[in-house]
């Protein structure tokens, strides 16, 4: 009942909508039987886009500062401390254009809004000024190509040869993530290996891969470079960890890696901040399937002694799941032992 | 269905040949139907392509909305829960990026204005070939019939973002679209292809043959101009998207590795060894970034007639915007891998493509720079179309700026797949070429139709849609630099991105009111189709030709000869002249009183152009 008397109202507005606005159009046409070349509405218009230039300039710098905290994400890496000085001096050129051409994009036409028995400027080309807005920004752009250029290449040159190497892996829908164990070697990989237990593939026919270990969250170890060897199992997928400025896609078939120096530890970034929840995170850039949105990966930065600490007490992969042993090299059997730190009892 | 309007006008014209209903308006030959034809399928897209967006703005806005009123539309798409389903929420992501882009902004905008202005403004009777435009049309239409089906499969459509990358889009054990749905994305884009390329040779053979004696290329409107140069790009682009599809149905059908390999899904390894998914990304992308100029410069081609006419004052630099458009033309297809910074790419290649792509910003700033010359000192009408043509700079603008961003490769880093991205590229690229769209529609609606639409509601109809664009896309940039990543269903599954939810609930505010105000412009659409107020021949006072046509233009455009073109298009206000418009048909031995002294030269010249054959193209 509700619902038929709600239909009805709302074809009875439509319709008294429908009559005024035909009402409107035939007086209309009656008045505009006297011939004006423009209606009232242009000066309406005109004045609107005062309104408009007015209130966007004041409403977004008003937010822009009010928010600033939320939307600038804090920043862990020494290389994006140098890509957001990039980005704000961007920020500051282009927003500097912005204004500027907004202001005079509706300030003319207020400005300049027709007036009977004036005439426009016939005014076609002047090559002065055209080679003058042809040379500036090409100058501007020359300036920001060079400074993007030096800090992509800086980014982008091989890792140090001291960097610690942490390889992640991702796969629908989850990341995986490896160590080279003591030797600070990791093994070599195979996708036809993988299985409900070797999820990432891990190829015990290489000697390097008797001491990986695969802990569940990244740690990282503050201001030594890390190396990250990134790969995907199945479809694309897109490491992005914000804090640190890094993303680099996870390619079947194509390994990708990105090196970084993390500069905060999470103790200190959580006192940074007042909130001792915060943890650094990986998230999943690239479209991937149902899960998505949820391939969260935890990552720790402490001090280095901590870490070595820590990269020590780990227990190679092998060592938990012995029964791949069986993969392993007749030859290589006594050596995957003593890397894996089995005892002779566990096999037997 | 497309132009019942035209009954209205009798067609009158001394090659009347009788039509039926089928050969008039549904197998027509008639370039001004094609166009109508062209303009009512991408409007229908547009809507179906909009109300996607609701959906999942209602997902992004309102997570905690139950959906179950959605059910009987989207089925078991919503969950025993009331929630939209994850793998629906990215079918739908994706079919609103490939209707947009394609069949709203390529057919709908090329599509329809390609058709309609080249003959009416060059002085042409017809398109070089009525039969391959007719083509043209209707492979898109069939095109279109496959994609909307695709919506409503068992499994669903495709769902791998627009871009379709694989191997997510090759395996259907990845994700329940790259089944079916899939495959009919990909047999939706062949025809898609082979109409825009059946018109895109069409436009340029028109162009290049068939112009009315005395319209030289340095007499042409930019909006042929844009057309003309948009057709060059899609003619050369879009050919590699055909094979990138091609490989991709091979992958997905026959077995072979050209994208996929080292793969382990669903418990097992596949077999294919050595291919490259980033290949696919090239070859998407060399269609990918021209197709944004594809989108792009017809757009600017009807805001730089319609901004020199309503300022009433020549285009500044008409030298200058041909030679950016070709600028850009051609550095479109140089610059796509700034789409694949963070792709796995040698980062050499990054550097190279970075270079090129900031290039590319000059050619823009100098359009921009030259619109706001043309305001400069005008007398200005606002009519509706003008409004749109403004807003589109301010689009042009706010969108090219934020791609300085990214593409710069070490921001990119940050940015990429973010909402940065998608504010970006939904000012520049979306909302500039619609409102393109509708600054067309609301300038050349008396030429299509007869009729004028009421201004007013045109009015009201851009404050609200202007404003509404802003609120939805201005504030994706806070979202994006916080590093909102996009095509996620949800955003609490990281205390990263578990800020913002008041501005996303904003955006979907925003998002549902500006699709409420495009209702007034279908109402005024189609109302004023049937019952708008009739148009004079030429009501903005414009120089071009198609204005010196019949209220109603018949079969083959001009009654008697076709109209011959002795200067540019943009002789407005100019001194000493008796009107503030000097139509291109006028000779300067009329108008003795205005000319410039070098104009004076050209009356010899004009006995030249009078010798030429009237080319009467039957």
């Amino acid at each position: 009942m509700i619902q038929i008397s709600l239909i009805l109202g709302g074809l009875l507005i439509l319709a008294i909508v429908l009559l005024v606005y035909r009402l409107h159009t035939l007086v209309s046409v009656i008045r505009s039987s006297g011939k004006k070349k423009v209606s009232s509405s242009n000066k309406i218009n005109a004045a609107l886009m005062m309104v408009f230039l007015i209130l966007g300039l004041i409403f977004t710098t008003w937010y822009s500062v009010k928010e600033f905290d939320t939307y600038n994400l804090p920043v862990a890496s020494d290389h994006g401390i140098i890509t957001d000085r990039l980005f704000w001096v961007t920020m500051a050129i282009t927003g500097i254009v912005f204004v500027l051409t907004h202001i005079l994009l509706f300030y003319f036409p207020f400005k300049y809004q027709f007036k009977e028995n004036t005439r426009a400027l016939f005014f076609p080309d002047n090559t002065k000024l055209e080679l003058i807005w042809t040379i500036v920004p090409a100058i501007v752009l020359t300036f920001l190509v060079l400074y993007g250029l030096k800090v992509w290449n800086d980014i982008t040159k091989p890792a140090p040869e001291n960097a610690e190497v942490v390889e992640i892996m991702g796969y629908q829908f989850a990341w995986r993530v490896r160590y080279p164990g003591k030797d600070k070697q990791l093994g070599e990989y195979d996708f036809r290996l993988i299985d409900a237990t070797n999820v990432s593939g891990i190829d015990f026919r290489d000697k390097s891969s008797f001491d990986d270990f695969h802990p569940r969250e990244m740690v990282l170890p503050k201001g030594r470079p890390v190396e990250l060897k990134i790969r995907a199992r199945d479809v694309l997928h897109s490491v992005f960890a914000p804090h640190f400025r890094l993303k680099m896609d996870a390619v079947p078939g194509m390994p990708t890696r990105f090196w970084f120096v993390p500069n905060k530890t999470t103790a200190e970034m959580r006192a940074e901040l007042g909130n001792d929840e915060f943890n650094y995170e990986i998230a999943c850039t690239e479209i991937c399937g149902r899960g998505h949105f949820s391939m969260r990966l935890l990552v720790k930065v402490v001090e280095p002694e901590e870490y070595d600490q820590w990269f020590s007490e780990q227990e190679p992969w092998l060592s938990r799941n012995p029964e791949y042993l069986s993969q392993v090299p007749d030859d290589l059997k006594e050596l995957a032992m003593i890397k894996a730190e089995l005892s002779e009892v566990t096999i037997d | 269905m497309a132009s019942t309007a035209t009954l209205h006008g009798a067609d009158v014209h001394e090659h009347e040949h009788k039509d039926n209903f089928i050969t008039k308006y549904v197998f027509t030959t008639d370039h001004k139907t094609i166009a109508k034809q062209f303009l009512i399928t991408g409007i229908f897209w547009a809507i179906i392509g909009g109300l996607m967006s609701l959906i999942f703005r209602l997902q992004l806005g309102f997570p905690d909305m139950q959906l179950d009123w959605l059910r009987p539309f989207l089925g078991k798409w919503i969950t025993d829960a009331g929630k939209l389903d994850p793998e629906f929420y990215l079918a739908l992501v994706t079919m609103h990026g490939t209707i947009m882009v394609f069949f709203v902004l390529t057919a709908g905008l090329s599509g329809t204005f390609a058709n309609f202005l080249i003959p009416l403004q060059i002085g042409a009777r017809d398109m070089a070939s009525g039969f391959m435009n007719m083509l043209s049309y209707w492979f898109f239409f069939v095109s279109s019939v496959i994609m909307f089906v695709s919506l409503f499969i068992e499994t669903g459509p495709a769902s791998g973002g627009w871009v379709v990358y694989p191997p997510l889009s090759a395996l259907p054990q990845a994700v329940s679209g790259s089944g079916l749905g899939m495959t009919l994305w990909l047999v939706s884009m062949t025809f898609f292809i082979a109409s825009t390329l059946l018109g895109g040779i069409n436009y340029i053979a028109t162009v290049i043959n068939l112009r009315t004696r005395g319209m030289s290329f340095s007499k042409l409107p930019l909006t042929i101009w844009a057309l003309f140069l948009t057709a060059v790009i899609g003619l050369l682009s879009f050919p590699v998207l055909f094979a990138a599809a091609l490989l991709l149905v091979f992958d997905r059908s026959f077995g072979t590795s050209f994208y996929l390999s080292e793969i382990y899904i669903a418990g097992e390894a596949l077999p294919n060894i050595g291919g490259s998914p980033v290949l696919y990304q090239h070859l998407f992308w060399f269609l990918g970034h021209p197709e944004v100029y594809i989108v792009l410069l017809p757009a600017l081609g009807i805001t730089s007639e319609i901004i020199a006419t309503q300022s009433r004052k020549p285009i500044f630099g008409y030298k200058a915007m041909i030679i950016s458009m070709l600028g850009i033309a051609v550095l479109s297809f140089v610059v796509w891998a700034h789409h694949m910074f963070v792709s796995g790419l040698n980062p050499f290649l990054g550097s190279v493509f970075m270079l090129l792509t900031l290039v590319i910003a000059v050619p823009s700033a100098v359009k921009v720079f030259n619109y706001l010359t043309t305001l400069w000192k005008g007398n200005i009408i606002f009519t509706p179309a003008m409004l749109f043509s403004i807003g589109l700079v301010s689009f042009f603008i706010s969108g090219g700026l934020t791609g300085i961003f990214l593409g710069n490769a070490a921001i990119d880093i940050q940015l990429h797949d973010t909402y940065f991205v998608v504010a970006h590229f939904h000012l520049v690229m979306g909302s500039a070429s619609f409102f393109g769209l509708m600054a067309g529609v609301y300038h050349w609606f008396p030429k299509m139709f007869g009729r004028m639409m009421d201004e007013k509601l045109g009015y009201i109809h851009f404050w609200l849609t202007f404003v509404g664009v802003y609120l939805v896309f201005f504030p994706m940039h806070y979202i994006g630099i916080a590093g909102f990543p996009r095509r996620y269903y949800s955003f609490t599954s990281f205390d990263a991105f578990n800020i913002f939810a008041d501005l996303n609930t904003f955006v979907s505010i925003a998002a549902i009111a500006t699709f409420g105000a495009q209702l007034i412009f279908l109402f005024n659409f189609f109302y004023s189709m049937y019952r708008g107020r009739l148009a004079p021949a030429n009501p903005w006072n414009s120089n071009t030709l198609e204005w010196t046509t019949p209220r109603n233009p018949g079969h083959g455009n001009w009654e008697g000869e076709i109209p011959t073109v002795y200067r540019w298009p943009y002789d407005y206000s100019k001194p000493g002249a008796r009107e503030d418009f000097i139509p291109q048909h006028i000779p300067y031995s009329a108008t003795p009183e205005s000319n410039l002294p070098h104009e004076n030269e050209k009356i010899e010249e004009e006995k030249e152009i009078e010798k030429l054959p009237v080319d009467d193209q039957h």
